[in-house]
Formats: C-alpha cells, sequence, structure tokens
C-alpha cells in the first residue's frame, strides 16, 4: 500500500459535508482513490454511503468540502465540463437503473451518442457494444429489453454499460445488493476481472463483507458521517475496536 | 394548526409550484435553444404522441359532433332555424369545443403519461444515469417531450374537428336530409380565417401547457411508486386546470383584437 500511496489520486474528497434539513449525513468526510486500486467504502444503511458516491458524480450538490476529480474540483464545475469529465466516471447504480423503454443494444449505445469522440482507436458501435458486453458475459442478450432479463443480467448489463465510454474511474454503488449468494459472487468476480484488464481505479460503495474481502486494496469504514476507520481487510478485521468488529461480525 | 393556517399553507405551497414551474419554463427555452438538439428523439415523441393519440381523437371528435348535432337539432327546429345547423356546431366545434374537449382528452392520455414515464424513470434512477453518462436528461427528455405536445396538439384538434364536423354532417344527412355538400358548403360558408386562427393559436399553448406541466410533475418525482401515481394524477388535474386559464385568457385576447 506504500507504493500506492506516493501515487497521486485520481479522486480526492476533502471535508465533504452534506446536510438534509436537520440530517447532517456527512460531517467532514476525507477519501483518496489511487490510481489502479479498488477502495471500498463500508457503512451500514442510511449512513451516508450512496450519498457522498452520489455527490462524486455531481448528482448531489455538496454543502461544503471539495472534490478533486483529476485535479479538477467538480463542486465549481459548469454543466458542458462536468458532463465531459463524467465521461471518464462509470458508476454502476444500485438498482441496475437500465431504460427500460430500450433494448440491451440501445442502453449501451446511449453514453456513445454524445460521446464517440473519447474512445482511442474508435471501430464503431456495434463492435464496442458487443465488447461490452461480452466482457460481462450477456452478448446473446444484445437485442432483449430489461424487463426479460434475471437482476443479475440487468447488472451484468449495467455494469457494461458504465464501461463503454472505457472509464478510468468506476463507482460501484452497492453492486451487490439484492442479488442471491451465487450471483453476488459472480458480480464480485467480474468486477476484479474488469479491473485487471482495463486497470480501473474502482470506488465501491457496499455493506457486503465477503465483496469487500475479495475485492478490496483498502477500505474506509463511514460511521456517523466522517471516516471511522481505515485499512486493508486484514486491519480492519482484526481491530478490536467494537464498532468496526461490528461490521464484520455475522 | 388551525383551518386557517391549512389553507394559508395549501396556498403558499401552490404559488410556490407555480414558481416552479415558471423557472422550468424558462428552464425548457434556454435549454431548446442551444445545440446539441435531439431531433431524433423529438421525431420519435411526436411520432409516439400524435400516432397513438389518432384513434382516441378520432373518436372522441366523431361522437363530439354526432351528440351536439343531435342535441342541438330540436331547439332549431323549435325556431325553424335548422338551416343554421352546420355554421353553429363548425363555429362552436372549431372555435371552442373541439380544442378544449380534444386537449383535455390529450392531458388524460398524453399528460399523464409523461408523468408517469419520466416519474418511474426518476424513482429508479435511469434521469440519474443519463446525467452520469454525460447527456443532458433535461434536454433529452423535457424539451424533446415539450416541443412534441406543441408541435402535435394543434395537428390532433385540427384533426379532431374535421371528424367532428364529418359527425355532424351524417346526423344532418340522416335525419335532416341534407347531402354532405351542402352541409359543408354551409361549413365553409361560416368559417372565417379569423375563427381558425385563434383556435390553432390557442391549441399550441394547450399543447405546451400538456408537455410542461406532465414533465415538470414526472420530472420531480420523488416518494416511490406512490410518487409516480401521484405525479400523473396531479399532472391531470393541473393540465385541466390550465387549459381553462388559457382558453378564458385566448377568448378574451380574441375579443379585444377581433
Amino acid at each position: 500500500m506504500n507504493s500506492i500511496k506516493n501515487i497521486k489520486p485520481v479522486l480526492e474528497l476533502k471535508n465533504l459535508q452534506k446536510s438534509f434539513g436537520d440530517n447532517h449525513v456527512l460531517k467532514g468526510f476525507n477519501l483518496k482513490l489511487f490510481e489502479g486500486e479498488n477502495l471500498v467504502v463500508m457503512g451500514k444503511s442510511g449512513s451516508g454511503k450512496s450519498v457522498m458516491v452520489k455527490c462524486l458524480v455531481g448528482l448531489i450538490h455538496p454543502d461544503g468540502g471539495s472534490i478533486n476529480i483529476k485535479n479538477q474540483d467538480i463542486t465549481t464545475m459548469g454543466h458542458k465540463e462536468l458532463d465531459l469529465l463524467r465521461t471518464e466516471i462509470g458508476f454502476l447504480f444500485q438498482g441496475s437503473a437500465l431504460y427500460d423503454s430500450m433494448t440491451v443494444r440501445e442502453n449501451l449505445e446511449f453514453p456513445l451518442r454524445r460521446h464517440k469522440d473519447k474512445i482511442e482507436n474508435f471501430q464503431g458501435t456495434e463492435i464496442l457494444v458487443k465488447e461490452a458486453l461480452e466482457n460481462v458475459g450477456l452478448a446473446d442478450a444484445i437485442d432483449l429489453m430489461p424487463a426479460e432479463l434475471s437482476g443479475g443480467m440487468q447488472r451484468r448489463v449495467a455494469l457494461a454499460r458504465a464501461l463503454i465510454l472505457k472509464p478510468k474511474i468506476i463507482m460501484y454503488d452497492e453492486p451487490t445488493t439484492g442479488l442471491d449468494p451465487i450471483t453476488a459472487k459472480e458480480i464480485i468476480l467480474l468486477m476484479r476481472n474488469i479491473q485487471k484488464k482495463y486497470h480501473t481505479s474502482s470506488l465501491i460503495i457496499t455493506h457486503d463483507v465477503d465483496c469487500a474481502r475479495v475485492i478490496s486494496n483498502r477500505m474506509i469504514l463511514l460511521v456517523d458521517g466522517i471516516n471511522y476507520a481505515e485499512g486493508t481487510f486484514e486491519e480492519l478485521s482484526n481491530s478490536s475496536d467494537p464498532q468496526v468488529q461490528a461490521f464484520f461480525k455475522n | 394548526m388551525n383551518k386557517a393556517d391549512s389553507i394559508l399553507s395549501q396556498t403558499k405551497s401552490f404559488f410556490a409550484e407555480i414558481g416552479d414551474m415558471t423557472f422550468f419554463a424558462g428552464r425548457f427555452f434556454k435549454e431548446a435553444s442551444s445545440s446539441p438538439f435531439e431531433f431524433k428523439e423529438l421525431l420519435r415523441q411526436c411520432y409516439n404522441m400524435g400516432n397513438r393519440s389518432l384513434l382516441l381523437v378520432s373518436v372522441t371528435g366523431f361522437i363530439l359532433g354526432l351528440v351536439f348535432t343531435l342535441q342541438s337539432r330540436p331547439t332549431l327546429m323549435q325556431f325553424g332555424a335548422q338551416s343554421w345547423m352546420a355554421s353553429m356546431v363548425s363555429l362552436s366545434i372549431v372555435r371552442e369545443i373541439g380544442p378544449v374537449i380534444i386537449a383535455l382528452i390529450c392531458a388524460g392520455r398524453i399528460g399523464s403519461g409523461i408523468g408517469a414515464e419520466l416519474g418511474s424513470m426518476r424513482v429508479t434512477e435511469q434521469i440519474d444515469a443519463m446525467e452520469v453518462s454525460g447527456t443532458n436528461p433535461f434536454k433529452y427528455l423535457v424539451v424533446t417531450r415539450i416541443m412534441a405536445t406543441t408541435l402535435m396538439l394543434p395537428l390532433l384538434i385540427i384533426m379532431g374537428d374535421a371528424i367532428a364536423l364529418f359527425g355532424s354532417a351524417l346526423i344532418e344527412n340522416l335525419k335532416g336530409d341534407v347531402s354532405y355538400l351542402l352541409y359543408f358548403n354551409q361549413v365553409f360558408e361560416a368559417l372565417k380565417f379569423s375563427d381558425i386562427v385563434p383556435a390553432t393559436i390557442k391549441s399550441v399553448f394547450f399543447g405546451f401547457a400538456i408537455g410542461l406541466v406532465g414533465c415538470y410533475k414526472g420530472y420531480y418525482c420523488s416518494k416511490g411508486t406512490v410518487g409516480v401515481g401521484e405525479a400523473s394524477n396531479s399532472a391531470v388535474v393541473y393540465i385541466s386546470m390550465l387549459l381553462f386559464v388559457i382558453d378564458f385568457i385566448a377568448v378574451f385576447v380574441t375579443d379585444i383584437f377581433i
């Protein structure tokens, strides 16, 4: 990990704050994601994990703090600049968020409509779509509608869509939630393979300990809106702190 | 909270919503006038809204013409004024009844559909997914839908009016032994440019209102599946109310100038 920490982070959060009325969800959260690493942020339901990751992609505007992605502060960016930066970030939504009026092919083509020029050696939409679907093992599902897919298949298609613009950073919001243990394991392995193949930096938001064990290089525990603990899976799982231990029991 | 406070707070939230809708309309004009333009999606929406409303508008228009003529006949006969039937029906349908009834039908068919569709996309994070993929969802979803309703509603109303007049001619032909040629001659004699233009302009505003309110309610939908139902329902209520307000303003303005 020391070698990773010498590299400049691709993503950095400093003192992130967000409240909804009297509910202070994030109270000064800090995070650094380094190139090529898989960083897992764990926390209980309602601890602000999803709010944090939505702040990162500009879906929620934070009340305070800074968000630097590739040396650009997204909190001060205009819409057009932010849209361009977003092409370098893949995002897997908790509920897959596939466009249900479009086929799998159209879902994957959608991000390419305006941003084909972002892809090096662009050889055509069809080739990219097929490659993305092959990566997730769903080449045969290309003309199906999202409603015709199982939950696990939907998650795979959503992952293919997140990868289609060849992003350097991928954010996963609860990638295994709602899936059975076998499908969840398949998704975790798929995420790991994708990271190896494309050398992406991944930020994984989860409360699934198995997911964290398999995929994480480093972990942060988010408790009461702040970084409660930080370290590798082994370090945290062997911690004597009762709050940290609570995550790894069961 | 007593009754007066409750009324005051409801009034406040009503006007706050009107204010938000005005900002929403302002954003529509800003986004609609800047590139990139989503022509393909606009055409798809025009096709969806126009084509899928054809049958409903045709049936409504036809029955409207039939019923209006059947109901008016006895009264006109009492005064020996059956020969005025074509003029009266055509003026009433083209100037007022046709646009309002067909717009109300479209408020239910199109407005609630937009509210439910966008609401469902909002609660299942599909709108967020669009935003994250670097596409402006307002431009792709809202601008295209508002433009489609604004373009398609006048066409649907013109078609609905024509079918209503045909329904009226059919009754006159069956009951009054009036030929179609004579009936439509009287219709075109009665209708003037100053009857058709204000009605068409009014229907453009009706279309804009249907698209705007439907999109506003759906785009800012919250509270999960319950919210989707609320968005769809309240879109129809607001649109219906707004249609009558626009109609009143249009009639008032027309009365001043013509």
